[in-house]
């Protein structure tokens, strides 16, 4: 008998007071009784629907099924067959805009707790499996992939499930991309992450990091010269934004990207840590997206007051419900409606406050949205000693600059086939990020799978003829 | 792990490393740099290849320990290994073009300066070089510069070898000589580049400035690199590093240059402190 309660199981948590002064995980996991029982929720029904808001396709209902039975190496096995980083997207995927939105039992009530279903039997997996990925017998062509951020590991993984050999190049000195340097340790431990790339090594591909391409090697010269049959672009995001207002400049304002660089990847929050990094008193973040709520968390961490400034209104943040919900229970203030116009600066040049002016928003222009519009005369300041700017990122130029033929949008972004992710070259797909701009990990995980399987049939069409 | 197949002192602060890294060696330009980390707690930290060698596969560094990143790098001995080293980062000086140019390089600098200067005179330019000291023993690349520049001027603050003053001097003197040069490269402190470039305006010289900013991963991703060129935001790693030297708001390097300098200060103290006690 299905478990028929309107409400999930809660999602054991760390209390927001405490979490807030340390870097460890948030939210706890679910028991295995918990898991058992949500899992119970789930009506199995015959029409899946979950299944089409996931953008990596898993097998929602079967996988469900077998955590009902409390077969969970079934279950990571089903999940596993669509998915190279359960454990991470368990953690990080917007559900409530995906599977979960689809839900049945969303319609009265709350939807199953998809994500943290998958989260368990992943977690289950690290810590009790037996489940082994056998590596498989090799198809004798190699693949090169470009990033080893979220696209690049998924195709990786799908590719080297197939047989083929698969080489990902990694620009930083640490594998996992967006992963390992810009979502922090509280939201997502970085052994996670490392434990689902060793699991890809472990079915054969190969890591080469402190490798840049577009620098280091071309993509011609990886098709040429190291003979790699096809070539997967990964290359992420790139360049942050600012809003060239006056001030940006100053010492104490960062991008969110260097702010978190240097939290996670370059471990600022640890105490033996040599990376240096302004521990402001009061931040301020501009902007309202994951990144936005991402860097307030770890400011807080670090000991500070901590305001997001934002020029919509609450409704319109795009950052994921739980991550707004959890910032704002550890003590993180909205400035919602406001927009920068300046930052001020001391005669050492240093930050010491913001200068915003309030917004209203538009009637819904042709194409429903609202536009924010400033207030006149509206301008005020706001002390602070660190500003951090997350307001987006545009394509890195490396690749497009060193790429002959490699066809770009005029903001940069690679176009692509949208049913294969093939580029205007021979060869060479591309996906996530450096495709369609700063988005999800999901999103760019099943672009990642997307390309994989255009490659195989690519590769498998090109024997055959 | 890249071994490091030669170790010499140039002064008592300054040492160069030729590093086996036969993938950067294979592409690297004069005026590029490439990214280190020292052991795996360590901070990424930008430094500019000053050359290279591409039959061997090594890449040649030249660094002053300045902080606890560059004394944990000093420790390491011939035969030992660097953790990560990528590259080649930015983009390479522009030399093409030019025939005759001033190469203007300032203490460490000038390791990044004889690159560039070698480039030119290969390509046929004529190259002056004047290359500027606190004082005589902290004097680097003599020999290297005299073999590719057809004029050398050594300069010294306290006149303690070669000529007594700065290089904006020397540049001067040369300018109002009547030597006419298509663009001045200089290379070396902040406050140097910015009277370097200030002196060329005054005569309307084309002036490159190599900048040497605060940087993390080096391709773009962070923009701790970015500084201010002919009012607009410009980041040195993929921008750069190179820029027009009239253009740069050097007031606003300066200032952004010092913003780890405590930290720096106390890190470099901790890091000496550990290399002492290991010592004892």
């Amino acid at each position: 008998m299905a478990n028929m309660s309107l409400t999930k199981n809660e999602m054991p948590a760390q209390e927001p007071q405490v979490r807030n002064q340390n870097f460890l995980e948030v939210a706890l996991g679910y028991s295995k009784e918990q898991a058992i029982d949500e899992a119970n929720r789930c009506l199995n029904c015959k029409h899946k629907p979950c299944i089409s808001g996931c953008p990596v396709r898993i097998d929602i209902p079967a996988f469900i099924q077998e955590t009902a039975r409390g077969n969970f190496d079934t279950a990571y096995e089903i999940i596993s067959r669509s998915s190279s980083l359960p454990a991470v997207c368990g953690r990080v995927c917007p559900q409530e805009s995906q599977c979960e939105q689809k839900c049945v039992r969303g319609i009265k009530g709350e939807p199953v707790a998809i994500g943290r279903l998958e989260r368990f039997v992943a977690d289950y997996q690290n810590t009790y499996g037996n489940t082994k990925l056998t590596k498989p017998a090799s198809n004798g062509h190699k693949i090169a992939v470009i990033g080893s951020g979220p696209s690049g590991l998924a195709c990786a993984g799908d590719l080297a499930k197939k047989g083929y050999s698969v080489t990902i190049f990694e620009a930083l000195h640490l594998a996992g991309g967006v992963l390992v340097y810009g979502i922090p340790e509280f939201r997502l431990p970085k052994a996670i992450v490392q434990k689902e790339i060793n699991a890809l090594k472990e079915l054969g591909v190969e890591i080469a990091t402190n490798v840049i391409i577009g620098k280091t090697l071309s993509i011609e010269e990886l098709q040429n010269e190291y003979g790699f049959e096809a070539v997967f672009v990964g290359s992420g995001a790139g360049l942050p934004n600012f809003m060239n207002i006056p001030g940006e400049n100053l010492k104490g304002v960062y991008s969110a990207n260097e702010f978190l660089t240097r939290v996670n990847l370059m471990k600022a929050y640890t105490p033996d840590s040599t990376t240096p990094i302004q521990k402001g008193k009061k931040v301020m973040v501009v902007g309202g997206g994951n990144v936005a709520m991402d860097a307030a968390r770890c400011a807080k961490r670090l000991g500070a007051e901590v305001t997001i400034v934002y020029r919509r209104t609450e409704n319109e943040l795009p950052a994921r419900h739980e991550e707004v919900e959890h910032a704002k229970e550890e003590g993180i203030q909205f400035k919602l409606l406001t927009s920068p116009i300046e930052i001020k600066g001391d005669s050492n040049g240093w930050v010491t406050g913001l200068c915003c002016q309030e917004m209203t928003l538009s009637q819904p222009d042709d194409s429903g949205r609202r536009k924010p519009v400033p207030l006149e005369n509206s301008a005020f300041e706001m002390e602070a000693d660190c500003v951090i700017m997350s307001i987006g990122t545009s394509p890195n130029p490396l690749i497009k600059d060193t790429t002959k033929g490699l066809s770009i949008r005029n903001w940069g972004g690679i176009i692509v086939d949208e049913a294969t992710g093939l580029t205007s070259l021979t060869g060479v797909y591309a996906g996530g990020d450096a495709v369609t701009g700063a988005a999800t990990v999901i999103l760019a995980m099943g672009a990642g799978k997307t390309a994989a399987e255009a490659i195989d049939s690519y590769l498998k069409g090109e024997g055959a003829s | 792990m890249y071994r490091i197949v030669k170790k010499e002192s140039l002064n008592p602060t300054v040492t160069l490393m030729e590093v086996e890294a036969p993938l950067i060696a294979k592409k690297a330009e004069p005026g590029q740099f490439i990214i280190l980390r020292v052991d795996s707690n360590g901070e990424r930290i930008p430094l500019t290849i000053a050359d290279f060698n591409r039959a061997t596969g090594t890449v040649t560094i030249i660094y002053q320990i300045v902080g606890a990143t560059t004394q944990a790098l000093d420790h390491l001995k011939e035969g030992e290994n660097i953790q990560d080293f990528a590259g080649p980062l930015g983009r390479p000086t522009e030399t093409e073009d030019f025939k005759k140019v001033a190469v203007v390089g300032g203490g460490v600098g000038c390791a990044i300066a004889y690159p560039v200067a070698k480039k030119l005179y290969e390509q046929g330019c004529e190259v002056h070089s004047i290359t500027g000291f606190r004082n005589k023993e902290l004097v680097i690349l003599e020999e290297e510069f005299k073999k590719v520049s057809n004029k050398l001027v050594l300069m010294t603050d306290d006149g303690s070898y070669g000529t007594k003053g700065l290089v904006t001097d020397a540049l001067k003197t040369l300018i109002e000589s009547g030597e006419k040069y298509d663009a001045v490269i200089t290379i070396g402190p902040l406050i140097m580049m910015k009277f370097v470039c200030a002196l060329t305006k005054e005569y309307q010289i084309k002036t490159l400035a190599s900048m040497n900013p605060i940087m993390i991963d080096g391709t773009g991703m962070c923009g701790g690199c970015r500084l201010s060129v002919g009012g607009k935001t410009k980041f040195a790693c993929v921008d750069g590093p190179d820029f027009d030297g009239h253009e740069i708001d050097f007031d606003e390097a300066l200032t952004r240059s010092s913003i780890y300098k405590p930290f720096e200060r106390r890190a470099h103290e901790e890091v000496c402190h550990l290399y002492e006690m290991e010592v004892k």
